[in-house]
């Protein structure tokens, strides 16, 4: 290595430790704040060092400023009281798993119409699919959740649930690129043994498609998880609310308790996190194929 | 399989499509396009008034305010969050070690969800006991020690003046997802046109000025794009950190004034009007990039 490519590797390291730090700062300042008693009322600059009692004393005086603190759950008790977190978190996981079982049960069989399968007008269609995701949602809003209303079932998981059943263009589309890529002799050969269309779909074509299943389930995880709008327009009493509109509401209503918000923002993000390390590769594969920004 | 077999299997494995498209998109499209001519609150029907929503959003002042919001706040983030992108993905595309250790820590943000990242920078953004503040302000006075200025930090969410700084701040640390993009479009620049510019004597400025930017033209043009269609409907963390705009309307964008009209203050009609006039301003703002940024852009087989 040379004298000038070792200067600019060390520069380089030193540039990317410095940025990194200060993209992972605010998770840190997340975690602290959830674990510091009483942080909205502490002096600055905040503690950033957790330690038992007797050793944050000596630690202060070492550092020559308020430098540890000893944690605590009390927030987390707190915060996990005031409002029924737990609840929050049972609502979204189900409206999250259902959405990511209609999403693929959905999606995969329309995009199976749409690629493997060939008929007339079928391009067509799918073109059209394709041009509508163009339309902003404010536009399509209020009508239907007017139906819904109609239907009666605003305050109801129908809303953010039901939709999902009926294939979402996104997805469809991120099916029928993958469905693509299967070799049509092996689709033809199960014709010619008399698999039916739904037997193909089922044997053959779902087992090949697993890379495609895992993007497509996680990314309807986190859009359910995540998912703000959809919860504020049609939930109305708490007993039903995602932890978003919970942490939501939680912010209008106490959001003075830094400590108890941030230990419920903690929850809700570490299993996005945890989920993250687990499928490190579905992640970044999705982001590519589809161009979609988490 | 004869042909009217091959259609009656297309249209049935694509049906819930079809249920979907027809519930949730056609007839959504054509009510919204009748309700925007007519006084709706929900209680009573809808009475059609002609183009008086139309006519009755160019005079109002918080619609105007909210489009103005918009469009200064679009015109700063998509730029902020392409470059800051851009940028680490240059960094993290330099030969070094442990890469894939500094891609995860700039990635994370991204997938954080979008009301607990507004909560957490609500607290960040605190003007007295706030991260960011804590920081700058020891800066701020060794400055002022220093030069006799009267800096002090900023109020971020509570001076109108920062606001729509504060929340492209927060939008800087979420562009995860571009980055991979940016990334992965980094990755197959081939190795072979870097190796001739610099047979040609090309320095770094030239190589990245006339191999990388084009190469990865597409990409920038992509997310330029959906970064333009994004942020003209930005809403859900102005609603949770600067509930109905405020302070000062700084931060009531087009999509919050929309969503208040339509749900708080059942104005359906007016409402709905109002997502026309954002549907054109996206259409027309995608055509106008089209139209200005396509001969930059570089397709791959084309020739340069």
């Amino acid at each position: 290595m040379t004298r000038r490519s070792l200067a600019g590797s060390i520069l380089g390291h030193a540039v990317l430790a410095a940025l990194s730090f200060a993209y992972v700062l605010p998770f840190a300042w997340l975690v602290t704040t959830s674990l510091q008693p009483d942080v909205e009322r502490s002096r600055t600059p905040p503690a950033f060092v957790p330690a038992p009692a007797a050793a944050a004393e000596a630690i202060d005086r070492a550092a020559g400023f308020h430098a540890a603190y000893e944690p605590t759950l009390v927030h987390y008790s707190k915060g996990l009281t005031r409002v029924p977190v737990l609840l929050f978190v049972r609502n979204t996981l189900l409206v999250a798993t259902l959405s990511v079982l209609g999403t693929i049960l959905s999606s995969s069989l329309v995009a199976y119409g749409f690629s493997i399968l060939r008929w007339r007008g079928r391009d067509a269609i799918f073109f059209t699919m394709l041009a509508t995701m163009m339309l902003p949602g404010q536009v399509t809003m209020i009508p239907v959740f007017l139906i819904w209303r109609q239907l009666g079932l605003v305050d109801t998981f129908a809303p953010l649930v039901v939709p999902a059943f009926l294939g979402s263009p996104f997805f469809i589309f991120l099916f029928r690129q993958f469905f693509l890529t299967i070799p049509r002799d092996l689709v033809e050969a199960a014709r010619m043994d008399g698999a039916g269309e739904l037997r193909i779909w089922a044997g053959l074509v779902m087992p090949l498609s697993t890379p495609a299943i895992a993007t497509v389930g996680l990314f309807a995880f986190l859009g359910a998880w995540n998912d703000f709008l959809g919860p504020l327009i049609y939930l109305a009493d708490q007993s039903r609310y995602t932890l978003s509109l919970g942490l939501a509401m939680f912010r209008t209503q106490y959001g003075n308790e830094y400590g108890q918000m941030m230990a419920v923002a903690t929850l809700m993000v570490i299993p996005i996190i945890v989920l993250f390390f687990f499928a490190q590769k579905t992640f970044i594969q999705g982001i590519k194929t589809s161009g979609m920004k988490v | 399989m004869n042909r009217s077999k091959e259609w009656r299997a297309g249209l049935l494995f694509i049906s819930p499509f079809l249920v979907g498209f027809t519930l949730f998109t056609i007839y959504p499209v054509a009510a919204s396009i009748y309700y925007s001519f007519c006084d709706f609150d929900m209680v009573r029907s809808a009475r059609p008034v002609g183009l008086a929503n139309y006519a009755n959003l160019l005079k109002d002042e918080r619609f105007l305010r909210g489009l103005w919001n918009t469009a200064v706040f679009t015109a700063f983030t998509v730029p902020a969050t392409m470059l800051t992108a851009l940028a680490l993905a240059l960094l993290l595309n330099m030969k070094l070690k442990g890469q894939a250790f500094y891609r995860t820590l700039f990635f994370l943000p991204s997938i954080v969800p979008v009301v607990a990242s507004s909560v957490l920078w609500l607290w960040l953004l605190n003007p007295d006991y706030g991260l960011l503040n804590t920081l700058l302000r020891p800066v701020l006075e060794a400055v002022n020690a220093a030069a006799g200025t009267a800096l002090r930090p900023p109020g971020w969410l509570v001076d109108p003046d920062y606001t729509k700084a504060a929340l492209v701040l927060m939008s800087a640390w979420g562009v995860g997802g571009s980055l991979i993009l940016y990334l992965a479009a980094l990755g197959d620049v081939p190795v072979q046109l870097y190796e001739a510019a610099e047979i040609d004597g090309a320095g770094a400025w030239h190589k990245a000025r006339h191999i990388t930017l084009p190469m990865i033209s597409p990409v920038l043009f992509f997310t330029l794009i959906m970064g333009l269609i994004g942020t003209l409907q930005y809403f859900s963390q102005a609603w949770i950190m600067t509930p109905n705009g405020q302070p000062g309307d700084a931060t009531l964008f087009y999509a919050l004034y929309l969503f208040a009209n339509a749900f708080l203050y059942l104005r359906m009609g007016y409402a709905s009007a109002q997502a026309w006039i954002l549907f054109v301003v996206i259409v027309a703002a995608t055509v106008a990039v089209f139209r200005t940024t396509r001969r930059f852009v570089h397709y791959g087989g084309e020739g340069t």
